[in-house]
């Protein structure tokens, strides 16, 4: 069985740069890893493979030095690593991303599963997994927590909701996106790091996937990011300390002298 | 430091650490404490195929020499060293296989070892056998195709949860160190039991027990080396992993180091963080200086020794002397930079001031490292 896993590279740090001018991320000369999500995606996608004996492939896309990233997933399970490259995809947002990586999967072709994280840790969204099965017109089901069984053709998972979870099937190919629950995802080996080391990330353009430019980057994203910003709280606190009791009669006394409460009995 | 490790050392150091760091660390307080085997380590080491490292490629490990095993050890050490052991001591019951065993011993050992589903122990020391090696009252005597083995071995590392031993037994007693003889003796055989599991002082989450064998026949075939040869397998196995030893106190020390310098970063007194006090700050630059100076003679000692040099007793003495001795120190001085912090079990320097202790003690005591020494260097200008 042939998985397909995307992956996105995101800041390592939680100071993130912004273009003032795209009010986009700046991703040069920030350490960038693995979006962490999509580290559960890769095990999941290397269990398949080892169990079904298929090919598992990585697909990302990004600046060149994102295929550095890929590498190291080869020693944690992928046997291949795809890097779609272009200013082209330059400033894209998860639709014209959904449209890149599904000229991409297109191109690698012959697959059953695509696994995706179920959100970016930057971003977000959790939109692209969704969107790459619409662009691909195939089923797909997000906040996956477990697969329950799947066989040529055939894939049955829990989804993951609020109170608990729901059991779906899906004729394949089709998409998932995973939740942490899922897996935990393994520790690289030696073997896989010498492995890593021989691989040659293969890296696609704009043209090579034949995807249409209007559709890709900025002008084919039709979010505009207005404004980014760290919401501000500047709500006071006060720890209030004590045995139970007191912290008990203080807070009382305060919401009291802030007329938030009423007294209905005298104190004792 | 650079040290120039390979490429592929570089890459034994990385996963080593990753493990050390994000699965030894979150348990080495619960392990050392409720005395808990680490199954679930070995198994991670085993993915990582790190328990071949120091086993030939033929037999199903890396290829690699008593550095790559030292770059683990150290590694995991940082972490724990008592959870180091169950690799580490693994290697010591390998290394007679390695250096002495046939091809056909080889190929019914080592892949399992290498792949780390197997672990190994070696059992040299008794109750009245210890630095004096030539006490050993455990007997082996040869009845047709079979040797029949009775006595016990004491302070076994391993001892119990390894499937393989290694063991020291005396063949003939009239012929003194040359009497003795090694073995490879499986978990299982009948005749061979576990005695007490000792309560340690340190490296608690490594298991030592007694061996006990009561007329355990074992086949001819796992004779290792030659009738007579037991003492030369003994010290040519200890002389080769004593850089183990000197790497787990080296990761020992290294990861005390690391605590109390992050702790005095954080600590403030008088208004200010400890590390800005010149008191502080001369005793993390002594624990650093001895420390670099350990890892440059542990280091260069593995290479001189996986370079295929012919003698090494001295050499690897001294880095197990000078390591273990600095680990000492530097653990007692990570605890004093923090204070009453430091003497409290959440902290981890005070298990590593207890794990430090043993490397001064085991696989030759230092004061018997230093007889080996002064020995070789007396012989060397005899030799002139």
């Amino acid at each position: 069985m042939n998985v397909i896993v995307c992956v996105k590279q995101v800041p390592g740090t939680n100071e993130v740069k912004m273009n003032k001018e795209t009010n986009t991320i700046i991703r040069e000369g920030v350490e960038a890893i693995i979006n962490p999500f999509d580290t559960y995606a890769i095990e999941e996608g290397a269990r398949i493979k080892e169990e079904t004996s298929g090919k598992a492939t990585v697909l990302s896309m990004g600046i060149p030095s994102v295929a550095e990233l890929l590498k190291e997933t080869i020693s944690v399970g992928m046997d291949e690593a795809v890097l779609l490259s272009d200013r082209a995809f330059a400033g894209s947002d998860s639709l014209a991303t959904s449209y890149a990586l599904s000229m991409g999967i297109k191109k690698i072709g012959d697959y059953d599963l695509i696994i995706c994280g179920k959100q970016a840790m930057d971003g977000d969204t959790a939109q692209v997994g969704p969107g790459l099965a619409e662009k691909l017109g195939i089923p797909h089901t997000t906040y996956v927590r477990k697969i329950e069984e799947i066989r040529e053709g055939y894939i049955r998972c829990q989804r993951m909701t609020e109170d608990g979870y729901e059991v779906i099937e899906m004729p394949l190919p089709a998409v998932i996106t995973v939740v942490k629950e899922i897996n935990e995802p393994r520790l690289p080996s030696l073997k896989g790091k010498m492995k890593a080391k021989k691989t040659e990330v293969t890296v696609w353009t704009a043209d090579d996937i034949g995807a249409d430019k209007a559709l890709c980057g900025l002008s084919g994203s039709p979010t505009q990011v207005v404004k980014t910003f760290v919401p501000e709280h500047n709500v006071d606190s006060e720890m209030i300390e004590g045995t139970p009791e007191e912290q008990a009669r203080n807070l009382a006394r305060k919401l009291l002298s802030m007329q938030f409460a009423i007294q209905v009995q005298e104190e004792e | 430091m650079d040290y120039f490790l390979t490429e592929e050392q570089q890459m034994i150091k990385e996963i080593a650490a990753r493990i050390a760091q994000e699965k030894i660390k979150p348990v080495a307080l619960k392990y050392d404490e409720e005395g808990i085997f680490p199954r679930d380590i070995v198994k991670i080491l085993a993915d990582s195929d790190l328990c071949g490292v120091y086993i030939e490629e033929e037999y199903g490990g890396f290829g690699g020499g008593i550095f790559e095993m030292a770059l683990v050890v150290e590694e995991l050490s940082k972490a724990c060293g008592g959870i180091a052991l169950a690799f580490a001591g693994t290697g010591l019951g390998t290394y007679p296989i390695i250096l002495f065993g046939t091809d056909q011993q080889k190929q019914k050992y080592l892949p399992d070892i290498a792949a780390g589903t197997k672990l190994a122990a070696f059992g040299l020391t008794e109750a009245n056998a210890g630095s004096d090696a030539a006490g050993i009252q455990t007997t082996a005597v040869l009845d047709g195709d079979e040797y029949v083995l009775n006595g016990t071995k004491q302070w076994i590392t391993n001892g119990g949860e390894a499937d393989v031993y290694t063991v020291i037994a005396c063949t003939d007693r009239s012929k003194g160190a040359r009497g003795f003889s090694a073995f490879i003796v499986e978990k299982g055989t009948p005749g061979f039991s576990f005695g007490k599991k000792e309560n340690k002082m340190g490296i608690r989450a490594s298991v030592t027990s007694e061996l006990v064998f009561e007329d355990c026949r074992i086949p001819k075939e796992n004779l290792l080396y030659r009738e007579g040869m037991g003492f030369i397998v003994a010290m040519k196995t200890l002389d080769r992993t004593r850089p183990g030893v000197a790497s787990q106190a080296l990761g020992i020390a290294q990861g005390a180091l690391d605590e109390a310098l992050k702790y005095s970063q954080e600590r403030e007194q008088f208004g200010k963080t400890i590390s800005s006090f010149q008191a502080v700050q001369h005793m993390l630059a002594d624990m650093a200086i001895q420390i670099e100076a350990a890892r440059a003679l542990v280091y260069q000692t593995c290479r001189y020794i996986d370079g295929g040099a012919k003698s090494f007793s001295k050499e690897s003495a001294m880095s197990k002397v000078f390591a273990s001795d600095t680990a000492m120190k530097v653990t007692i001085d990570a605890v004093q930079v923090m204070g009453g912090y430091g003497y409290m079990k959440e902290y981890p320097v005070e298990k590593m001031m207890r794990d430090a202790k043993i490397t001064q003690i085991y696989e030759g005591t230092n004061q018997i490292q230093r007889n080996v020494i002064a020995l070789e260097m007396i012989k060397e200008l005899k030799g002139k």
